[in-house]
């Protein structure tokens, strides 16, 4: 145990002295959910909007002006025809436009209720869903009032969004959990990989062979901080994601710790295969990076949702570790899941721990036998 | 008188599917000694050093070093220390982190290394690199400081791999002053090397040849047994009709 405590103290002294190791594993993460942080905001100022108003009545002039007095819009065009929204929206100077329909006034008038379009920019999934839940909330807001002044009938108006460029606008950006997901990868995965290549490439691994250390005792020694430090990270994500968006865990932190545990566990395991089958520390990272970031970046799901993909993407990305674990940090955070809604995927996740542990133990003792001078 | 042997050969093989690394070896190394393992690349010697370190079980013959069988690895590891050709001390620790590392891998607690650190650093004169980061230190110092750290827990035997190869003369020169200062200390050097006349300086060599030993005696005897002047002229004798039949 003594051998193997200053084997780990070793390998903390490495990570805390490579400021390059630092700025992966806590730069990167920060900075990202700053980013996004910044990128999507939940507010909304002075965001362009263009209005095609058909009616030119009292109701649709008193909206415009509610729309134009908040100080989330700016009215960037009067728009004379249908066919100048789509130049507009080219130009990218506004985010939605909102059409009254002719008739406005008269048919609110006559049968109570009316509708106005508003077509939003979907190439900003989140700008667009912000631009419709604000000019939505002016219009009920409008219309509410109506109802009180008009005491007999209903007049309502029913807003119908409709998005520009992606209209079944599904899912949205959950960038904490896709966060979590990719970075615990990154560190655990690529990270071990090269650390324990490393050793190899410096000679150094030879040297430890030669101690008493057993085989097992190095690996576990070589992974153990890394284990320590991705749960440090995650707190670290999940409290800043706390402090910055004010984005709770609903579901149990206990379980969410868990499933997060497996989940390094799982990467450190792959980090480990990797580090048995190559032997530079630029194939590590090269077959960390294609083999693993990428296709978990795109098809996780957590960028891209995965029910709008292909079937065969479907299928490739249910060997993608990441894919599993964003169903259960979203399951647990978002929903607030108990373990009885995602069983399955930790299930799935712990095959495929054992599935490499035993791969890489098997691989490692071949080495170390016969087989290799 | 019969020297106390740390290493005992018997008719060691070790085979690699059809290929036949090393070819029935017999040999003792005797305690205290200098012992010269020679051969050309892809002789044999690499692997009779990592059957003799643990790395690797031999196809058959009997292996003992420092008394204990191979195979029980384990406690061999304990009782040898080992640095190879390619450099093996971390970069990015300091002189002191490295040795610490080491005395700890070794089982020794921090209170056995530091008066122990500070002794071995007086006597290399490095007392004022002891915080220094390895990378910063020059090749020829590394390479020195990597041989002390690998007999720093006081090894029974010391395997030093090629440990010159791509070093200066005159570092090579006080390389070899340490290794005798520490025969001196009773601990056994088993050096495999390149250069013919680091052999003269062993107290035993032993020449190998595609996996067989060719020759096994004191350098002056083997000279005599030649009839050459150097160990060179003898390897170059013993070698070359063998790789040219080949």
């Amino acid at each position: 145990m003594k051998r193997f405590m200053a084997f780990v103290k070793k390998e903390f002294l490495h990570i805390f002295r490579d400021y390059r190791t630092l700025i992966i594993l806590f730069g990167i993460p920060a900075a990202q959910i700053l980013i996004f942080g910044y990128a999507v905001r939940t507010d909304l100022t002075n965001a362009g909007i263009a209005i095609l108003d058909n009616a030119r009545d009292e109701v649709s002039a008193e909206l415009t002006h509610k729309l134009e007095a908040s100080e989330f819009f700016r009215i960037r065009y009067n728009l004379g025809s249908y066919e100048e929204i789509d130049p507009a929206f080219k130009q990218g100077k506004i985010k939605a436009a909102i059409i009254f329909p002719a008739n406005l006034g008269a048919s609110l008038a006559r049968e109570g209720n009316a509708s106005v379009s508003i077509i939003a920019d979907g190439s900003e999934p989140n700008t667009a869903n912000l631009v419709t839940a604000y000019t939505t909330a002016i219009i009920n807001d409008y219309s509410s009032q109506l109802t009180r002044q008009v005491s007999q009938g209903m007049p309502v108006i029913i807003p119908e969004v409709r998005m520009y460029f992606n209209p079944n606008l599904e899912s949205y950006f959950m960038f904490v959990p896709g966060v979590i997901t990719l970075i615990l990868i990154l560190i655990t995965a690529l990270m071990t990989s090269v650390t324990i290549v490393r050793e190899k490439e410096f000679g150094t691994m030879e040297v430890l062979l030669v101690s008493p250390l057993k085989p097992w005792q190095i690996i576990i020694g070589k992974v153990a901080p890394y284990f320590f430090l991705s749960l440090v990270n995650v707190i670290v994500i999940l409290l800043m994601a706390w402090f910055v968006f004010g984005l709770p865990v609903r579901g149990s932190i206990a379980l969410l710790i868990a499933g997060t545990m497996l989940y390094i566990l799982l990467g450190l395991s792959i980090g480990i295969f990797v580090s048995s089958s190559v032997q530079k520390m630029e194939n590590a990272i090269f077959i960390s990076f294609l083999a693993l970031m990428l296709p978990s970046l795109l098809l996780s799901g957590f960028i891209f949702p995965i029910e709008n993909m292909p079937k065969i993407y479907d299928y490739v990305s249910m060997i993608l570790p990441p894919r599993w674990f964003v169903e259960i940090i979203r399951s647990i955070m978002i929903k607030g899941a108990g373990f009885t809604y995602i069983w399955k995927e930790t299930l799935i996740l712990v095959v495929m721990t054992i599935f490499f542990m035993v791969l890489s133990a098997r691989k490692f003792k071949v080495r170390l036998g016969e087989g290799e001078r | 008188m019969e020297k106390e042997k740390v290493i005992e050969v018997k008719d060691l093989v070790k085979r690699f599917g059809a290929f036949v690394a090393n070819d029935h070896l017999t040999f003792d190394v005797y305690k205290g000694d200098i012992f010269g393992f020679l051969g050309a690349n892809g002789a044999g010697k690499t692997t009779a050093i990592r059957i003799l370190c643990g790395l690797s079980r031999p196809t058959s013959g009997k292996v003992t070093v420092a008394g204990i069988d191979a195979g029980r690895p384990e406690e061999i590891k304990k009782r040898i220390g080992y640095m190879s050709q390619r450099f093996s001390l971390y970069e990015d620790l300091t002189v002191s982190e490295n040795i610490e590392l080491y005395g700890g891998i070794y089982g020794m607690t921090m209170k056995e290394i530091r008066p122990r650190r500070e002794a071995l650093l007086e006597r290399l004169s490095f007392s004022h690199y002891s915080d220094m980061l390895i990378r910063s230190l020059p090749l020829g110092l590394r390479q020195k400081l990597a041989f002390a750290v690998a007999v720093f827990h006081d090894p029974e035997i010391v395997f030093l791999d090629e440990p010159t190869s791509g070093v200066d003369p005159i570092t090579r020169r006080q390389f070899w002053e340490m290794i005798y200062e520490t025969a001196s200390r009773g601990i056994t050097v088993f050096v495999t090397t390149h250069y013919m006349d680091e052999a003269e300086y062993c107290d035993r060599i032993t020449i190998m040849n595609e996996g067989r030993i060719e020759a096994l005696d004191t350098p002056a005897v083997l000279r005599k047994k030649y009839g050459t002047e150097t160990i060179e002229e003898l390897f170059v004798k013993i070698a070359r009709p063998k790789t040219e039949t080949a």
